[in-house]
């Protein structure tokens, strides 16, 4: 009885801040100027099929570096000792303390023709443009979220219990067999759970397109950006759109989940 | 002498293990027989789990070989030794299914689909799990977790299978069948089992050869009659079964003193006028009437017990426990008798009775009355006594001048209990500190195994110069 009333605050939280404005785009993107239903925003929406089909690619390529990166590197963390994995992590950490355009205007300086990385490879040679390309966004977005991935590959991994190693040890497994048959598995969840924290804020995101990314390089999250001082309708419809995208997505990666019957 | 016979499988030599500057094994030899099943009994931190560990790849020792028939193995990974282990905890693969955690092993060793198939079939069907192929282990009860962690071990028809505490999770009535299960799958199979608990009564129903270790040593190695009937000392005796565990006084030959009368014994070769421990087992005690009693004492309680009563009978300032198919009044005087035979002597697990510190005053106050002396890196001060700085002092320190302190640093603030043995009266407590034992005698129990601070009341103790400082 008690808990329940505790949970009021939250309801009414949930309510005003979550159902409400749902609720609100439901009802803008299937509305036109004039304020009566029409599908005209979604007709709107569509024309921009080729910017969803971009955000989405560029979504599934920064995840896929993200996880790339992020796996060896959780496994790396968890073989430390308990103080340095702390140290690791804040580390890891400290970087978002700091103010996101920030950190996009120093890939800026550091992109940018005759910038460090232009330097370092004209150096050695190699001439090129490092900015206003989907490279550059890509490098951004891998940057911005990459934390995001190794925390709870790592949280998972870490909690892994070492009797089942010394268990997969004692019937004969080298390090690599304990890898395959006992940790990758085991630390299925965690990837999971990375996918979808990068995958998600990766395709609705927008600004690092806009500052790192070339005339083509546009994300939904920047369309719907531009289109929301303008035309709110299109913005709402164009929102929903993602949304659907966006939970096929996590059912998908739900079903995989449930697939390995992880406990 | 069928024992004699049978090949060593396993052999620790002067094993040495030392975790964080904490010796956990001091120098321990132990050989192990093929297809026996070999008990390792001991308290909790008594360095059980880190032999079993040693064997099964897990911890390296310091110094000592590890021999495994008949060729050293020490450096060896786990994966690499003829062992398998059920693990405390069972430690079965969570994302893996009955079938896929028996087959575990067998998958790793390259065998064809077809043959693993027939093995863990079998394997399964003789732990009495037909049919559980298919169900995740994380639904399983606690009684059918440790048979499939036993079935995963066992498939691998390894030479040797340890087992750490296997069946500590369950209940007690599901902890009994498990015991003569696993005795019945060892008599199958014919494996060498090591078995590690701290429960006595497990180890002598289950095993071939008990191995009672405590506080890093190997205490004694025996059958379970021979452990019971011949403990080597009272640390034994006490912890297998329940034990009077008496302070007597070996006279001569065959003749023992406890309790203030002489009576007659079997043992032999203690010398003359020896300090002794002695245990008398509570069903070799016989009521008889007063007058008739080697021993007299006033019944104090009776219990019943089902099978037999259990008596506690006071004689003079010690408590006997005697259990007997007859019982006896509360508050009525019983004799009490012992054929000699079950009269069992044993060596004092320490030397010496009154704690005796030699030392050199590193400080005195006349005026307060007291003085200071080191002791094992701690400063000690004796209140009330005075002695000048650098006199050389022989302080003795009785048992019960020496207590646990419950708050505070202690005179010295870090020594260990390594045995707690009631002795009828008083427990007798033997404590380590860094460089030497202590006796204490002590009216609460304490858990062995543990750090305490120590405390001196010097208001007991005796002292004796042995030199004045000069000058």
């Amino acid at each position: 009885m008690k808990s329940k009333k505790l949970s009021i605050p939250y309801i009414i939280w949930m309510l005003i801040f979550t159902m409400i404005p749902l609720v609100m785009i439901f009802i803008s993107a299937f509305t036109n100027k004039n304020g009566s239903f029409s599908l005209e925003p979604f007709q709107k929406a569509f024309e921009h099929t080729g910017v969803f089909t971009k955000s989405l690619w560029i979504a599934f390529i920064s995840t896929l570096i993200c996880l790339v990166l992020a796996y060896p590197l959780a496994y790396m963390i968890t073989k430390m000792k308990r103080s340095t994995q702390r140290t690791v992590i804040m580390l890891m950490m400290i970087p978002m303390w700091m103010n996101f355009l920030l950190r996009i205007y120093a890939w800026i300086i550091l992109l940018q023709d005759n910038g460090p990385v232009d330097q370092v490879m004209s150096f050695f040679g190699i001439h090129g443009h490092y900015i206003n390309n989907t490279g550059a966004v890509i490098v951004g977005m891998v940057y911005e979220y990459l934390p995001f991935m190794v925390l709870p590959i790592y949280t998972v991994m870490s909690k892994i219990d070492g009797g089942l190693i010394e268990a997969a040890q004692d019937l004969g497994s080298n390090g690599f067999d304990v890898f395959r048959r006992i940790v990758f598995p085991l630390s299925i969840p965690g990837i999971i759970s990375g996918i979808t924290m990068v995958f998600v804020p990766s395709a609705s995101t927008f600004l690092v397109a806009q500052y790192l990314g070339g005339n083509d390089d546009k994300m939904i999250g920047d369309v719907i950006e531009s289109y929301f001082m303008t035309d709110q309708n299109m913005a709402s419809a164009l929102s929903l759109v993602l949304m659907v995208f966006i939970f096929v997505f996590l059912v998908i990666m739900n079903l995989f989940g449930d697939e390995e019957a992880i406990a | 002498m069928e024992q004699n016979q049978k090949k060593v499988i396993v052999s620790l030599k002067d094993i040495f293990v030392r975790f964080d500057g904490e010796v956990i094994l001091n120098h321990i030899n132990l050989d192990i027989h093929e297809k026996e099943f070999v008990t390792i009994l001991g308290p909790s931190g008594c360095g059980k789990t880190t032999t079993l560990r040693i064997i099964g790849g897990f911890v390296e020792p310091e110094s000592g070989d590890v021999i495994f028939d008949g060729s050293r193995i020490n450096g060896t990974p786990p994966n690499k030794r003829n062992v398998n282990t059920v693990f405390q905890k069972y430690s079965l693969f969570p994302h893996l299914n009955v079938f896929d955690n028996v087959a575990f092993g067998l998958k790793l060793k390259k065998l064809p689909k077809t043959e693993i198939k027939k093995k863990v079939t079998k394997m399964l069907a003789t732990v009495d799990l037909k049919g559980y192929e298919k169900r995740p282990v994380t639904k399983l009860s606690g009684g059918q977790q440790q048979r499939v962690a036993i079935a995963r071990a066992l498939v691998c028809d390894p030479d040797v299978i340890l087992l750490d505490e296997p069946l500590g999770a369950l209940d007690l009535k599901l902890r009994k069948s498990m015991q003569i299960e696993l005795k019945e799958i060892q008599r199958q199979t014919e494996k060498t089992f090591i078995y590690v608990t701290h429960d006595q009564e497990e180890a002598l129903t289950m095993s071939d050869t008990v191995v009672v270790m405590n506080n890093g040593v190997i205490e004694q190695v025996g059958t379970p009659e021979d452990i019971y009937n011949e403990p080597v000392n009272a640390f034994v005796a006490d912890f297998i079964g329940e034990a009077n565990i008496l302070n007597g006084t070996m006279i001569d030959d065959c003749r023992i003193k406890i309790l203030g009368k002489e009576l007659e014994c079997v043992d032999k070769g203690f010398g003359k006028n020896t300090p002794v421990d002695v245990v008398i087992r509570p069903e070799d005690i016989i009521i008889t009437p007063p007058e008739k009693g080697q021993l007299t004492g006033i019944v104090e309680s009776t219990t019943f017990k089902g099978v037999h009563y259990e008596m506690s009978i006071r004689c003079g300032k010690c408590e006997i426990i005697v259990q007997s198919t007859g019982s006896a009044e509360t508050g009525s005087e019983v004799g009490m008798c012992v054929v000699p035979f079950n009269i069992q002597i044993m060596n004092k697990l320490l030397p010496f009775y009154d704690n005796i510190i030699e030392t050199e005053v590193s400080y005195a106050d006349e005026s307060s009355n007291m003085f200071e002396f080191e002791l094992e890196g701690e400063t000690v001060t004796v209140e009330n006594h005075f002695f000048a700085q650098g006199t050389k002092l022989k302080i003795t320190l009785p048992p019960d001048a020496l207590s646990l302190a419950g708050d505070g640093d202690g005179d010295l603030p870090d020594v260990y209990i390594e045995s707690v043995v009631y002795k009828g009266e008083h427990n007798e407590i033997i404590l380590e500190s860094d460089e030497r034992k202590w006796l204490m005698l002590s009216d609460v129990d304490e858990q062995v195994a543990t750090y305490v601070p120590l405390n001196f009341d010097f208001d007991k103790a005796k002292f004796e110069v042995i030199q004045n400082p000069e000058g």
